[in-house]
């Protein structure tokens, strides 16, 4: 009898998390498309990075739930469903990784990119042998941030829809069934521990070089 | 033909003037100290050779052809450049460092590596033992030796050196000044050489260029720098004869 409640529970969590893990990665590699390459060009452009930057604090401060909610009656972007949840966890996942690039460009020695050019280095050049390679733990740690609290977020796309770990926890809290919750709670959070440690390893990895 | 050739260069940002139509030229093989205090415009000279900055105006002519016409990359490619503490790559090996120019020339593989072994032999570095460290498992006296073999690389015709030696304890100076007079006997490359330090100009160059405040007060052989009346000279003089006297 509870075996049977417990394999019911196995078997909707495990789809749950592969929906959450899709809305995750989806959200983390359209975000790390943009604020990437969006950070090497700011990194150049005084002005403009601190424009950029202040528009992604600004979709950082709007409260989840709301940011959800709000793009729900947008036409074409907003609707109920993952894509709708995708567009909002980008949003979040943008400024940690668009600041850490920024940072990582700015971060690398000014002598060593002097002597790169002096060395007749072409501007491509000194992007990919000297600055992304230099850059890469703190543009991995950006990453690191955005994913992890992403992970968490990811919870609430449930609200509108999206499916996710939080259909779990919305359940739970629904009908007052705690092992609802953790079924939900805790393989996020164990999804979470397990992003911060991968993501740890590899920007670790990447300062020996 | 002069290796390289100030006509009337003026370099300005906004409207305070760094060097105030500079003229003079250097000679193949020769070594050129840019000598001056902090501000007197000699980093600023140095740069305009390698075409890291353009003059505002006059023009600075390299082989004959003007930097502004030059592909600035070809150009800078055989120009070889050494700073403070080398300004190595810090994720590359002293390999990969020294190796970078002939590798960016795609010279073949097995013509780098043996490049590489003949530089850091040369600079007095061992290859088995140093070819595969970085840059950060280095002295700052090493790490400046393998700044000198890399821009020895790719054979460059001239060689600008910026402070150089700044940086380091003056035992292992000493040691990298003898360094620098033996590998130019060896070499025989047109080196132009940035630094404040008179004792170090009189020590390397075959001619000095005293800069003040953006104009060229002295240019000739270090024997004749003893004898120049400009203040600035003096000033600098003044400097030398103390360290002397105190010794």
């Amino acid at each position: 009898m509870l075996s049977d409640v417990l394999q019911d529970l196995i078997e909707e969590g495990l789809q749950l998390l592969g929906e959450h893990l899709v809305l995750v990665l989806s959200a983390i590699l359209i975000a790390a498309a943009i604020a990437i390459p969006a950070g090497l060009l700011l990194a150049s452009s005084p002005r403009a990075r601190r424009f950029a930057l202040g528009l992604a604090s600004v979709g950082q401060t709007i409260p989840s739930l709301a940011l959800f909610g709000f793009l729900i009656p947008i036409p074409f972007i907003g609707g109920i469903g993952p894509h709708t949840a995708i567009l909002a966890l980008v949003i979040y996942a943008l400024l940690p990784i668009l600041r850490n690039t920024v940072t990582g460009i700015l971060g690398v020695d000014p002598l060593v990119r002097d002597s790169a050019v002096a060395m007749g280095m072409t501007r491509a050049q000194i992007l990919r042998i000297v600055e992304l390679p230099l850059a890469a733990p703190t543009i991995i740690a950006g990453l690191r941030i955005a994913t992890v609290t992403t992970i968490g977020t990811a919870t609430i796309a449930a609200a509108i829809g999206a499916g996710g770990l939080g259909v779990f926890i919305f359940r739970g809290i629904a009908s007052v069934d705690k092992l609802q919750i953790l079924a939900g709670a805790i393989p996020a959070a164990a999804l979470a521990l397990a992003a911060d440690g991968a993501l740890g390893w590899l920007e670790k990895r990447w300062s020996v070089h | 033909m002069s290796a390289v050739e100030f006509s009337d260069v003026h370099f300005r940002i906004g409207d305070r003037t760094i060097l105030n139509g500079l003229t003079f030229s250097i000679e193949p093989g020769e070594t050129l100290v840019l000598l001056g205090r902090s501000g007197s415009g000699k980093t600023t000279a140095l740069r305009l050779i390698n075409g890291m900055i353009l003059p505002t105006s006059g023009e600075v002519r390299i082989d004959g052809k003007t930097t502004a016409e030059w592909d600035r990359v070809r150009l800078r490619r055989g120009i070889g450049y050494v700073i403070q503490e080398g300004g190595l790559f810090p994720h590359f090996t002293v390999e990969r460092n020294i190796g970078l120019v002939p590798r960016l020339e795609n010279w073949p593989e097995s013509k780098i590596s043996a490049r590489v072994t003949t530089l850091l032999n040369s600079v007095n570095l061992p290859a088995d033992d140093f070819a595969r460290r970085l840059p950060r498992e280095l002295s700052g006296g090493q790490r400046q030796r393998v700044g000198v073999a890399r821009a020895l690389a790719a054979d460059p015709k001239i060689l600008l050196f910026d402070e150089p030696f700044g940086a380091l304890d003056p035992v292992t100076r000493l040691d990298l000044q003898r360094e620098f007079l033996r590998l130019r006997a060896e070499l025989a490359k047109t080196s132009v050489f940035v630094t404040h330090d008179v004792q170090e100009a009189m020590k390397l160059a075959t001619r000095i260029a005293l800069l003040h405040e953006g104009n060229l007060a002295f240019i000739g052989k270090p024997s004749d720098f003893e004898a120049s009346p400009h203040p600035e000279a003096r000033a600098f003089l003044d400097v030398l004869h103390e360290a002397r006297n105190a010794q």
